[in-house]
């Protein structure tokens, strides 16, 4: 058998079939039906007029009709307009778009801006065949689907006669002359007013439907459309009848073999629930069952006039007995009755203890449950969070009191405390598993950023927690990890010790932290994998298995590891050398100024521009592409949540100058020796000299293929050409505790981690800017480049900015002479920490390279014989060396 | 015997990458130019189209190791012989000589090969890529109404380069490593009306790409909603290649499989970048990988696309050759 589908698609497919339900064409983008969207589109405002295309999808409209057809308007600019604006959001463009135009321009301006296979609405040979053909194959080049109006050279189709001869003959031009597919034919066969009170109107509903069955029984393939509000013309004023005979109408009409159509969701009353003596009389009327139908309908219809559909109000849930409420707000994340509530609860329930184990332990495990399933998602659960924590501090003082009169009540499930180790600042993923911790009734003792081993332990055994998890950001973090874990042993502590944070990583804790630790040492990779490996760890009846399933599996892990270690091969450092990078050194351009410059208070809306939200998701745990990510069809809809609230927010912050952005660039004359940099700083009047080392890959590469160091950007000394190097230090984080305070202090976790989030993201974006300034000005080697934000934000252009302590230059410790060099702490406001961490933490710090052939590499594993060398160029120990570059060791130590 | 005859009897061998090849001849800035671009003001270096007006040797040549190692059909040397690819070059003015010329030397390789082995003709691809620019992004985010190419500009840009190709002599149209749907659509529309003035179809490839994880291509239709959007021209093949290696292929592959009226084509990767930015996958490792696609009976045409290499090929071709072609009819019945 012939497939008849008809498969249409805007980001995803709508495949149509005979099984297929009705399908629902939305009506409101379309300036004819709509006054409001006329006017948005006249007034120019394309956003509002966006909202309603969002709308209308949202609310189930699986294709959206959109008709510019108005004369004071510019139908092909807005049409185009329009329809560029959509290809830009995602969660509309989604479904298939139906170009809706009496214009022929309008319509194939309108096709060529639509990537999905789309719907032209109209044609019709009431220009004749010539015309009706020439437009059909257009269509057809195109690949859309087409409605077919049932109306020719003498006039619309409005008997069954006309239909079937109009829909016959259109069918056979399309099919046989110009081989247009049989399943996207769609006809629409006029749905005109019934019950007008004139004669020859009696049978319009009755020869739609019965048009419509010819057509589906005898044109094979083809489809059928209509307006369905039409019918009920002469009931307006009366949405009761209307709704009843919207939905009476599209019954019978289904029956008959309509596919699809323009119908009001709004305006359609459920086909069960229309009161009985209503639909007799309705179905009289469309059916033409006797014929005083009309008048027994109208004198009905005063009866029942005005009493439409009441509209579904939103805070329904508002009337729920107090636990439901608590509980959906809960899990819809909304803070505006939670203290109502609360104290509702409280007067409700003997002890305000009991209301924490009620109902918000009840919403918080089913919050739990649907973050466990993938079915909510981080930002999601921070919220629910906030709600949490609001309640439970309204019930505080209370609590307290009650405390006074008997004595502790805890009722956590366990206690972990939390900490970003020494020399670290960084907090966004430990707050973020400590939420979510939390949400699970665990009691999360978080001591906060820069905590000391010994702090961290004399705090554990004070409170007899239950875990320790330690989180840090930074290579050097790995070792103080270690540290802490040594500590432990040596202190006799058996509880389970978690790692987490960017850097760390299961193969770090397997071969370095587990095995100086008795206890359980157990990598967690984000906020997800917390909550069932605290849930085994504690639980009494699982935890001693849990521990030596752990124990074993980071055995077998770390023997794994040592075997495929032996696979990898190294060059030693002088091979390594003598295929370094070979540079052409050409073109150096002279910078406009050696020396500092500081830029501060840089307009944080010109720094907005340039984010790149990509790892703003990532953070909350959202992965995908920006802004593809919202089309996403499980986050999707969280992630254009999270969007919008970080805009707000971001609003916020740069109208009121909530953060200041500070950064200092420098440009000086430099030279490379072997795997080193030679730089020349003016300080006032002299010279000084300052020497930066880097390192070399010795990964084993093919034949051909050069061992990077980032000293081969920079023209040898011995070259006797004079090269460049330039520095950078930028923050966009001078101001943000004031603000973090403000949120914690509100029990708002969701914003202080979302401030925290937007500041890194502003200052990744400072750096971006800031480099583009170098390239294009300060430095200058590249002042044609022009470059959309889009493809700066993608590193199209010429030039680097390694940092250090990153894989190009994986050495923490460079960082302390490009503070230096640059004077960054007075400069900016940046400090850093005994391990090299910035603070604030929205700060980013590296160098330039402008050679063009300069380029982003990982310097990887290194051997003994480069370590050895390296130290003896910092004039350092071996030991020193081999500690804070532990993580690129490839030999053991 | 024609292609649809051999793609109903057994998958089809595509040739591997073209740029990893010529990146082994180190080539430099002369390479590029020959007398008329002598004077050219602007580098030419990486344009790699221009390598078969300077120097078509090498392209035949390299041509000529895919077909030893099992190809039957290579594609032209064209990925960016549009005039708004070309634009980046200001070479504008040599679109004509790139696509013809492209198309009438791998011809010549073509006709010498099949002249020795008559058993099994070789075929030439005329390979039309995504150009450059998106026709349903927009490339500044703070506007996102604007376009920086329209419609009517792809459509002129593409018809003529299917013009140089058909005219050089290729057997078909390879529309290829499609990332924007509209783009592709754009020179559907081009290449029918194409057709139409030349009073004479060419079969036309399709070939989209799925840029991550998310399974969607760059413009952000599914795998299926880019098959819908491309059905309406009546294709020999339509495929997945480039972005993903061939293991994460498997899933939309499938999809296209399952939904597919055409034959079904798939060139990945040589894997994954690596932290260099090379593909380093093995032929063997990558042939491994293929082979899941040929066990599931899922393609008709298979080669290979960024850092596969005439052995890659060859692996692939001494593997597919123990395996039946996708059958036409397997498509998931509907409707």
């Amino acid at each position: 058998m012939k497939d008849y589908t008809l498969r249409l698609s805007g980001l995803e497919p709508l495949v149509i079939t005979k099984d297929t339900n009705f399908v629902n064409v939305g009506e409101r983008t379309n300036v004819t039906g709509s006054k409001m969207f006329l006017r948005l589109i006249r007034e120019g405002n394309f956003e509002a007029a966006l909202a309603v295309a969002r709308e209308q999808v949202e609310g189930g409209a699986q294709i959206i009709d959109i008709n510019m057809d108005e004369g004071m308007i510019d139908g092909v600019e807005s049409m185009v307009r329009f329809l560029h604006l959509i290809g830009s959001e995602p969660d509309i463009s989604r479904v298939p778009v139906m170009i809706d135009s009496s214009k022929w321009e309008i319509i194939e301006a309108g096709l060529k801006c639509v990537q999905g296979k789309c719907v032209v609405n109209s044609i019709s040979l009431k220009g004749g065949e010539e015309e009706f053909i020439r437009q059909a194959k257009i269509v057809k080049r195109f690949g859309a689907a087409v409605i077919v109006m049932l109306f020719d050279e003498t006039g619309q189709a409005d008997n069954f006669e006309r239909r079937i001869e109009i829909a016959e003959r259109a069918y056979r031009i399309l099919t046989e002359r110009i081989h247009f597919p049989a399943s996207d034919i769609i006809f629409d066969p006029n749905i005109f007013p019934v019950a007008t009170g004139m004669e020859e109107h009696r049978r319009n509903a009755i020869d739609f439907f019965n048009g419509t069955k010819w057509i589906k029984d005898n044109l094979a393939g083809a489809k059928i459309s209509g307006g369905v509000s039409n019918v009920s013309f002469s009931f307006r004023g009366n949405d009761k009848v209307r709704e009843a005979m919207h939905s009476a109408f599209l019954y019978h009409a289904i029956k008959h073999g309509m596919d699809m159509g323009i119908v009001n969701p709004g305006q359609l009353e459920v086909y069960d629930e229309i009161d009985k003596k209503l639909l007799e009389h309705v179905e009289d009327v469309l059916l033409d069952r006797r014929d005083d139908a009309t008048e027994r309908l109208l004198e009905y219809a005063e009866k029942v006039k005005g009493k439409g559909k009441e509209k579904v109000v939103d805070d329904e849930w508002r009337k729920a007995p107090v636990e439901q409420r608590l509980s959906h707000a809960l899990i819809k994340g909304i803070v505006e009755f939670v203290e109502v509530d609360t104290e509702e609860a409280r007067q409700k329930y003997a002890r305000p203890l009991e209301v924490i184990e009620g109902p918000l332990m009840a919403g918080m495990n089913v919050v739990g449950d649907l973050f466990g399933a993938g079915k909510m998602f981080l930002p999601q659960v921070v919220k629910s969070a906030r709600v949490m924590k609001k309640s439970v501090a309204y019930l505080m003082p209370y609590m307290e009191e009650e405390k006074r009169r008997t004595g502790d009540t805890s009722t956590s499930q366990g206690r972990i405390l939390m900490a970003t180790v020494k020399g670290d600042v960084h907090d966004i993923g430990k707050n973020i598993v400590g939420v979510v911790l939390a949400c699970n009734n665990y009691d999360i003792i978080d001591i906060g950023v820069m905590v000391p081993a010994e702090k961290i332990l004399e705090t554990a055994i004070r409170e007899k927690v239950d875990i320790i998890g330690l989180s840090g950001l930074i290579t050097p973090s790995l070792d103080e990890m270690v540290h802490v874990a040594k500590e432990m042993e040596r202190l006799g502590m058996t509880i389970p010790l978690l790692i987490g944070g960017a850097t760390t990583s299961r193969a770090h804790t397997a071969v370095k932290i587990d095995p100086v630790y008795s206890g359980p040492v157990i990598h967690v990779l984000d906020a997800s994998k917390g909550v069932p490996v605290v849930q085994s760890l504690i639980s009494p009846a699982q935890k001693d298995a849990t521990k030596i399933k752990f124990k074993q599996d980071y055995d077998q892990f770390r023997i794994d590891y040592k075997n495929r270690r032996k696979d990898k091969n190294f060059v030693d450092l002088t091979k390594a050398r003598e295929h370094k990078f070979k540079v052409e050194f050409e073109n150096v351009v002279e910078p406009s100024f050696i020396g500092n410059k500081i830029i501060n208070n840089y307009p944080l809306a010109e720094l907005r521009k340039r984010i790149d939200w990509t790892p703003f998701f990532l953070t909350w745990e959202l992965a995908g592409k920006y802004p593809a990510i919202f089309n996403d069809k499980i986050i999707g809809i969280e992630a254009k949540k999270l969007f919008d609230d970080a805009n707000e927010l971001l609003d916020k912050v740069v109208n009121e100058n909530l953060l200041q952005a500070c950064g200092v660039i420098g440009l000086y004359k430099a030279n490379s020796i072997g795997d080193d940099v030679l730089v020349t700083i003016p300080v006032a009047g002299t010279e000084q000299k300052q020497i930066f080392h880097f390192l070399r890959q010795q990964n084993e590469k093919a034949a051909d293929l050069p061992y990077l160091c980032l000293a081969d950007f920079i023209a040898p000394q011995d070259s006797g050409m004079q090269d460049y190097i330039g520095m950078f230090a930028v923050t966009a984080g001078i101001g943000i505790e004031p603000i973090v305070e403000a949120f914690e202090k509100n029990h708002d976790d969701y914003n202080s981690i979302m401030i925290k989030a937007l500041a890194d993201r502003l200052a990744e974006a400072f750096a971006e800017k800031m480099h583009e300034l170098i390239r294009t000005e300060y430095w200058g080697y590249a002042k044609g480049e022009h470059f959309t934000d889009e493809e700066i934000i993608r590193e199209k252009y010429d030039g680097i900015r390694p940092a250090p302590g990153y894989p190009a230059c994986p050495d923490h410790t460079e960082k302390l002479k490009l503070f230096e060099v640059l004077d960054a702490e007075k400069n900016t406001g940046i400090s850093l920490t005994e391990n090299f961490a910035m603070y604030p933490t929205a700060a980013v710090s590296g160098f330039y390279f402008a050679n063009p052939q300069s380029k982003y590499f990982a310097v990887g594993k290194i051997q003994k014989d480069q370590v050895v060398d390296y130290a003896k160029r910092k004039n350092q120990s071996i030991e020193w060396v081999e500690k804070w570059l532990a993580p690129n060791l490839g030999y053991d130590n | 015997m024609n292609i649809y005859d051999i793609l109903k009897k057994r998958i089809v061998i595509l040739d591997g990458a073209m740029g990893t090849m010529i990146q082994r001849h180190k080539l430099e800035e002369e390479d590029f130019r020959n007398v008329a671009l002598k004077d050219h003001a602007y580098p030419l270096k990486g344009n790699n189209d221009l390598l078969s007006l300077t120097r078509p040797e090498i392209i035949k040549d390299i041509h000529r190791q895919y077909f030893n190692a099992g190809a039957d059909m290579i594609e032209t040397n064209t990925f960016s012989g549009t005039t708004i690819a070309q634009a980046d070059y200001h070479l504008e003015h040599l679109v004509d000589d790139i696509n013809y010329y492209s198309a009438k030397i791998a011809r010549e390789v073509a006709d010498e090969i099949t002249a020795k082995e008559p058993h099994k003709p070789r075929f030439v691809a005329g390979a039309m890529g995504p150009t450059n620019r998106t026709a349903s992004l927009s490339p500044d985010v703070n506007d996102p109404g604007y376009r920086a190419v329209s419609f009517d500009q792809l459509v002129a840009a593409y018809k003529q380069q299917a013009a140089g190709l058909i005219k050089g002599g290729v057997d078909m149209l390879l529309i290829e490593t499609i990332f924007d749907t509209l783009n592709a659509k754009a020179a559907l529309y081009a290449v029918d009306e194409l057709f139409e003035e030349l009073g004479k179809h060419y079969p036309v490839m399709i070939s989209g790409t799925i840029t991550d994880a998310s399974g969607r291509t760059l413009s952000g239709q599914t795998t299926e909603a880019f098959l819908i959007s491309m059905q309406h021209a009546p294709l020999l093949s339509i495929g997945l290649n480039c972005a993903l290696g061939a293991s994460a292929l498997r899933p939309y592959l499938q999809i296209m499989a399952n939904n597919s009226p055409f034959f079904v084509s798939a060139y990945p990767n040589a894997g994954l970048p690596n932290e260099f930015g090379q593909y380093d996958e093995s032929p063997s490792a990558m042939a491994k990988q293929v082979e899941e696609f040929c066990k599931e009976g899922l393609v008709n045409i298979l080669g290979g696309c960024c850092g596969t290499t005439p052995e890659h090929i060859k692996a692939i071709a001494d593997m597919a050759v123990k395996y039946e072609p996708r059958n036409l009819n397997s498509v998931k019945a509907s409707g």
